[in-house]
């Protein structure tokens, strides 16, 4: 059913109406003249019932009930039901980009809340509308320290996630930068090693708070010493982290992005996440994406536009701040909501779960003999630890006692493969966390 | 309406969290301890529910109006994609789970949706294979530019570094060969809306990298001369992109691959129903010929001899990592359902369909309104406000004239070779009768501009605000309310 209003008789009508008497002959008209093709390799259309069916086997066919301390940048965190409540609202998901102002209050006030909420955690003054995920927004900041500083060498910490690492290596491929990744140390998250790596052509430094290796750290005074060389200090973060961390916009990074999909946005497998973009009040005309304001109507009635458009594609075309068109929206509107049920004391307690159940899911992991910490003592939720052999394997044998145990670091860094990052989210017991231990014991000593 | 930060009172919850049931402590040393809370709103969950059902009321959606955004195609989207969107199987699934047994054995199912997307995708549009992975259309688009540029420097012919764009191009296309590190001209459009084939000759050269052509074209006409146009770019050495935004116009009836093109991005969010989500996600596949193959992103799909699904990140010429896995997955599921129900019959009568509806709006409604071009068009129809901006009302006007009698307006001002352009996109999920009160409306909104401009230039008087002041917005931005 291709979901066709219109009957027979309203097509014989209309055709009538363009003065066609059968399709073939508007297509003519139309200047069509290629021959259609056969489309008798695709399957017979099905019905509703048909289709859920199908993919509910589909569904059914995915590993999604192991027990997860799986993390590297994607959480599992609980979602309120209100969150998909509220985007499961059609007067949201069925609209498109707010272009026509009158009409699209609901969405402009709510993406100008999600931009508010997004400067109250980060503590910076102003963000976009969305990005597509923590990965191209962290390329987006790069270029936009490229534009604001003419200079065209980035360094960039391996302590960054490889994935979004890869994303901007392939980004750059066709492009005139200079990629500089500076080894992360093994205890250290290498702040030496990267002011080594700075020079006068410099446009940024790029980090990650927490550290893809969980680790934290103060940056402050590191963010200090790029700004005397007058390049710019970007700060990829965990927006849930920030309920109990010094905001990066209180050590002075120019731009801070991230990855939002722990703010009430499922996994679904990769996607749609949302990227988010936070900039000081100087750079705001040099930030890519759209941006929704504040302001008034002719009767002096508050409301809210898409405004500083012309940094945008459909005016600058190709002097525009970035390519992107439709962003991720309903997406934004889903941290917003995640926020506002979280409220002031509910994120904190959300975040205290998960620090708390990671000190304690460390602790049992260390007691198994041959696990040895790896890194610092500071973290928030995720934490590496060295397993004695091949962490990839043994993340095998776990899965088949009903965990995915966290992510083998050997996958994306060759001097590592005896490590495991490990997450803790809110949403794992205590008998969770101990049933992984016993696992893990079981699977390194039976 | 109030912010919800201004609903806020201390104290107030919206959320209930289990206890804790370790020690309560934590691994944050105290010199980077945040010491004010962020200031996220206290409110109730009744508070949130009814704060943006409030908000959501403020919108016009497909569900609630007519929306011929031209260019958009806000068709119908069906609501048990949405459930399917929300099943365990996919929501809960975790995208690093591939990497941690070889060859994605834990998401087989999951894999299975996205191969067969691609590869009805593959038949359909008449490409050899197609990456799932660009996140909107302007990533699909910059996605494609990359793989065109991978394209000559692997054949050592690097210096072809421009792209050539029509003038009736979306304004991500330009901005999408930019940040892939291309330059671009500008091709010009004849008086019949196709490429100046004269004009492409003259910038045709061996700098060239290829050409971005919107098919059917953005003034929602076909260009006779498509193929010849490919014919060329080919010939001068260069490769041929197909913007996708208006596939709903020819899908099941013409294959782009057929016609010579190269490369092209799908918009799921137009062509295949996914919602648009109020600017998002959308979803941008792309499909390539058998000579871009090697460059497509990883990871890739392979379906083994025996039925399974494998992920493959080893190909020594593939342009990278363009997105962190394996594309806007929940949105690629809607896609693949109505895919699944549309199957070999119904394509073909979406686009036919959809022209029909355009060409019916563009019959009636041009005896009040110019048009650029006088001919049969595709799934859109483009009319030009230059009759109506002699009195006084341009299409910016008309535009708010549609919202207070419930329509979402087309898209206008674009594309800009039509002066005062309004581009009216139906789609086939509207019937013939909603076709023709909005056609009264127009009509309506022409007559009155004859006899009472004034009426016109007032409107919107029925919306939640009035015309705003976007000005002052620019001037002295306030973009949060930081607390």
């Amino acid at each position: 059913m291709p979901y066709i209003a219109n009957t027979d008789a309203d097509r014989q009508e209309m055709l009538k109406t363009i003065g066609c008497s059968s399709f073939e002959e508007m297509w003519k008209l139309a200047q069509v003249n290629a021959p259609a093709p056969s489309l008798s390799d695709l399957p017979h259309g099905l019905s509703e019932y048909e289709v859920v069916n199908r993919l509910k086997k589909l569904a059914g066919k995915n590993a999604s009930q192991l027990v997860n301390f799986l993390g590297a940048g994607y959480y599992d965190h609980l979602i309120p039901a209100a969150v998909s409540e509220v985007t499961s609202r059609s007067e949201f998901y069925t609209a498109y980009t707010p272009y026509q102002p009158e009409a699209s209050q609901g969405t402009l006030q709510a993406i100008y809340e999600y931009q508010s909420v997004i400067c109250r955690l980060t503590a910076m003054p102003v963000a976009n509308a969305s990005l597509y995920d923590g990965g191209t927004a962290l390329f987006e900041a790069m270029m936009m320290a490229v534009r604001i500083t003419k200079r065209r060498q980035a360094v960039i910490s391996e302590a960054v996630s490889p994935i979004f690492r890869k994303m901007i290596q392939c980004y750059s491929g066709n492009l005139d930068i200079e990629l500089i990744e500076v080894p992360a140390g093994v205890d250290d998250s290498a702040q030496t090693a990267l002011l080594k790596a700075v020079t006068d052509q410099t446009a940024c430094v790029i980090v990650q708070y927490p550290n893809v290796f969980g680790t934290i750290e103060d940056w402050s005074a590191f963010v200090d010493k790029i700004h005397a060389g007058k390049a710019l200090a970007i700060c990829s973060t965990y927006p849930i982290a920030l309920a109990l961390l010094k905001p990066p916009g209180e050590m002075n990074f120019d731009i801070v992005t991230g990855e939002g999909q722990s703010m009430g946005i499922p996994l679904s497998f990769g996607g749609p996440y949302l990227g988010f973009m936070a900039v000081q009040e100087k750079h705001m005309r040099k930030m890519p994406g759209r941006i929704c304001g504040r302001t008034v109507d002719l009767e002096g009635r508050d409301g809210f536009v898409l405004t500083l458009q012309t940094r945008e594609q459909h005016i600058r075309r190709e002097n525009a701040m970035s390519n992107i068109c439709s962003n991720e929206s309903l997406c934004a509107i889903s941290a917003l909501v995640y926020l506002c049920c979280m409220g002031k004391q509910g994120l904190i307690d959300v975040a205290e779960l998960c620090a708390a159940k990671a000190v304690f899911a460390r602790e049992q992991l260390l007691a198994i003999k041959g696990v040895e910490p790896v890194g610092g003592e500071a973290f928030f939720n995720e934490f590496v630890v060295r397993l004695p052999g091949d962490a990839a394997e043994i993340v095998g044998k776990m899965i088949d006692k009903g965990f995915a145990p966290g992510f083998p670091l050997g996958r994306y860094y060759s001097d590592r493969k005896d490590q495991l990052l490990v997450a803790v989210t809110e949403k794992r017991t205590r008998e969770e966390i101990k049933a992984l231990a016993n696992a893990l014991e079981a699977v390194l000593w039976n | 309406m109030e912010l919800i930060f201004a609903k806020s009172r201390e104290g107030r919850r919206g959320s209930s969290l289990p206890k804790a049931d370790v020690p309560e402590r934590n691994a944050i040393p105290k010199n980077i301890k945040r010491k004010n809370p962020a200031g996220m709103p206290e409110v109730t969950e009744q508070d949130v529910m009814r704060h943006f059902t409030l908000l959501s009321r403020k919108n016009m959606g497909v569900d609630t109006n007519f929306y011929p955004l031209g260019s958009c195609t806000m068709k119908y989207n069906p609501k048990f994609h949405e459930r399917i969107a929300t099943l365990p199987g996919f929501a809960d699934l975790h995208p690093l789970l591939p990497q941690l047994r070889h060859g994605g054995a834990l998401t087989q199912g999951a894999l299975a949706v996205i191969y067969e997307a691609q590869t009805i995708l593959s038949h359909l549009l008449g490409f050899a294979d197609f990456t799932m992975q660009p996140l909107a259309g302007a990533h699909g688009e910059l996605t494609g530019v990359m793989l065109i540029a991978a394209y000559h420097k692997a054949r050592k012919d690097s210096q072809r570094k421009v792209m050539l764009i029509p003038d009736a191009a979306h304004g991500t296309n330009p901005a999408s060969a930019a940040v892939a590190g291309l330059s671009t001209q500008e091709i010009m459009t004849d008086s019949e809306g196709n490429v100046d084939l004269e004009d492409l000759k003259r910038h045709l050269g061996p700098n060239v990298a290829g050409l971005m052509l919107t098919c059917p074209s953005t003034l929602g006409l076909f260009d006779k001369h498509v193929k010849e146009v490919c014919d060329l770019v080919h010939q001068a050495g260069g490769l041929t992109y197909c913007d996708g935004a208006n596939l709903n116009a020819i899908i099941g009836r013409v294959r782009p691959g057929d016609l010579g093109f190269d490369v092209m991005h799908v918009n799921l969010h137009k062509t295949f129903s996914t919602p648009h989500g109020a600017g998002g996600p959308g979803s941008g596949p792309v499909g390539v010929a058998e000579c871009l193959v090697p460059y497509l992103p990883v990871s890739r799909i392979r379906k083994r001899e025996d039925g399974t699904y494998a992920l493959e990140y080893t190909y020594s010429d593939s342009i990278g990592y363009i997105a962190p896995f394996y594309g806007n997955f929940a949105i690629i599921l809607r896609a693949y359902a109505y895919m699944l129900t549309l199957g070999s019959e119904g394509f073909k009568r979406v686009s036919e369909n959809a022209v029909l509806s355009a060409n019916y709006m563009r019959k009636k409604l041009a005896p009040y309104f110019d048009q650029k071009c006088d001919r049969t068009c595709m799934h859109e129809c483009v009319f030009s406000a230059t009759r109506q901006v002699a009195k006084g009302v341009h299409a910016l006007d008309i535009a708010k004239a549609l919202i207070d009698r419930g329509y979402h307006p087309p898209t206008i001002y674009f594309p800009l070779i039509v002066p005062e352009a309004l581009m009216i996109e139906p789609t086939e999920t509207e019937s013939k009768e909603t076709l023709d009160a909005f056609i009264d409306a127009m009509i309506d909104i022409a007559k009155m501009t004859d006899v009472n401009p004034e009426e016109i230039l007032k409107c919107p008087v029925t919306t939640p605000v009035r015309r705003m002041d976007e000005t002052r917005a620019a001037r002295n931005p306030m973009l949060a309310d930081v607390g």
